[in-house]
């Protein structure tokens, strides 16, 4: 028996499923967009995204294509194109509830899932007017006498657990291990998700595990669920180490997207080639 | 030759004066003119046989962190992170941050981006630097519409970070943490005391040393050009295309 499942792209985006939690990762770290494109295509809907800690054309043609109900995040932006059109104008005329957080509290939440604990605690953010409108975040006074400073108020977030995620990586071995590099942000997302597919550029017919440099850098297959060759999965987000961003096309999806009819001509002409 | 020097080359040599006693600055998202000058003071710092860490969040070359996104609040948090950049939509006179948008919250009239890590850099980090280009009366606000992180702590929150600058195209100030105010410390050339009154939309203190900017001299201004500049487009290639052409 093979020790990990190959799978098509399709059988990949028939495991996302209405309404669940998708771990969408940051531009620098693997995005899927030809997955993305696809589950696009497929009308997918009520998807609550969970960004590890931001997204950017990603998201936002999520939420243009209407496929979005909930989005939480530290920002949603086109980087060096500015703002994300489609994520703003959603936000301004309230079709997506954006629960708003900070980078290391995204961190944090899927951490406590890592090590199965209920909660993480996280310093900074307090007096926040993010922290004021997270009534799922609580605040306590430190109980560890013997650390911190005396009445310190201290910030507590839930445990999240992904219901599913879905990279992209340059390169899976023999048995499903997957080159992350120093995108160690992916394994946190792995490690805190209930199913993960992996769309990848090539398989080599190596073991990472032989070697210590490429066994410090792979996420073990054990996280697995299946796994699919993707050419250029991540256009026109870069593959770190692999291909840059296509910043042409960005660009050019930045200034389509600024209306509804320029984002839905874009998106008809690239989903439908 | 100082009459072409660009507003953005003024700006990265300010910022550079800022970060001579650092030993690690990191630059967060959408700042190329901060992560231009912490490069351009990691090249003089060599000069002067000192060592300065530079971590470019959005490089993969000028970047020290291997465990993942998290590294940089966690090595923050950590206290070995001497200088960080925020930015805001809008920023208020007692310094409080906003990277969310206008109007009422959750009833936002025009959205931003998002707050990204600021909510923790702010406190932990001991030199915060604001850096807003535009100043005017619209981001240099009294109050701002949505706290991203607030300037100001009470005693018992852990807090050894805070804001240390607010700079903009048209002046440097310094924060007071003890006044909870902003004083103003210098000006670029051309702008008057009262300008800056009528373009801030707080206000401010004057320093008894206020003083104009000085451009970058000759060879800083070459080290940028020549060296920093090609570094920059690796990680920012729309901002060095469109200052330096390249």
């Amino acid at each position: 028996m093979k020790s990990f499942d190959e799978l098509s792209l399709k059988e990949i985006v028939n495991e996302v499923k209405d309404g669940c939690i998708l771990g969408v990762p940051a531009d620098y770290s693997g995005v899927p967009m030809e997955f993305t494109k696809r589950l696009i295509k497929k009308g997918i809907k009520d998807l609550k995204l969970y960004c590890l800690p931001l997204t950017t054309i990603q998201g936002d043609m999520l939420i243009g294509s209407g496929c979005v109900s909930e989005i939480e995040a530290a920002a949603v932006t086109l980087g060096e194109f500015g703002l994300a059109p489609r994520f703003s104008e959603a936000v301004e005329n309230g079709s997506i509830l954006i629960k708003d957080s900070t980078c290391p509290a995204l961190h944090a939440q899927l951490q406590a899932t890592e090590k199965s604990v209920p909660f993480m605690p996280l310093r900074g953010v307090i007096g926040s007017d993010i922290q004021k409108h997270r009534k799922d975040w609580c605040i306590i006074e430190n109980p560890m006498k013997s650390s911190g400073v005396l009445n310190e108020p201290i910030l507590l977030l839930p445990a999240v657990q992904l219901d599913i995620l879905v990279f992209h990586a340059s390169c899976a071995d023999r048995n499903g291990n997957i080159q992350i590099g120093r995108r160690r942000e992916l394994a946190t997302l792995a490690h805190a998700s209930k199913k993960v597919f992996v769309t990848v550029e090539k398989f080599l017919d190596t073991d990472f595990f032989e070697d210590e440099l490429s066994a410090a850098t792979c996420l073990p297959g054990l996280y697995i669920n299946g796994i699919s060759i993707v050419k250029n999965g991540a256009w026109p987000c870069a593959l770190p180490g692999v291909y840059p961003a296509d910043n042409k096309e960005i660009k050019k999806y930045s200034l389509a997207a600024k209306t509804k009819q320029g984002f839905d001509d874009y998106m008809n002409q690239s989903l439908f080639i | 030759m100082n009459s072409d020097i660009k507003r953005e080359e003024l700006l990265i040599s300010q910022l550079a004066d800022l970060l001579v006693n650092d030993k690690h600055v990191a630059v967060g998202a959408a700042s190329p003119i901060p992560g231009a000058a912490a490069l351009l003071a990691k090249e003089e710092a060599k000069l002067n046989n000192k060592r300065l860490r530079v971590t470019i969040l959005h490089s993969n070359k000028y970047n020290n962190f291997t465990d993942g996104a998290r590294e940089l609040f966690d090595c923050a948090a950590q206290g070995r992170i001497d200088t960080f950049f925020l930015g805001g939509v809008q920023i208020d006179g007692q310094a409080n941050i906003n990277l969310v948008g206008t109007g009422t919250y959750p009833k936002i009239e025009k959205r931003f981006p998002g707050s990204f890590g600021s909510a923790l850099m702010y406190f932990v980090v001991p030199q915060i630097i604001l850096f807003r280009e535009e100043h005017s009366p619209r981001t240099l606000v009294d109050q701002v519409d949505f706290i991203s992180a607030p300037g100001a702590s009470d005693e018992n929150i852990y807090r050894p970070g805070g804001p240390k600058y607010l700079i903009t195209n048209r002046a440097l100030f310094k924060f007071n943490k003890n006044l909870k105010k902003f004083s103003l410390l210098k000006l670029n050339q051309n702008q008057t005391i009262q300008d800056i009154k009528e373009l801030t939309g707080f206000k401010f203190d004057i320093s008894e040393n206020i003083s104009d900017m000085l451009n970058p001299d000759t060879t800083r201004l070459k080290t940028l050009r020549d060296k920093i500049a090609p570094m920059v487009s690796e990680f920012y290639p729309e901002f060095t295309n469109r200052i330096w052409g390249i």
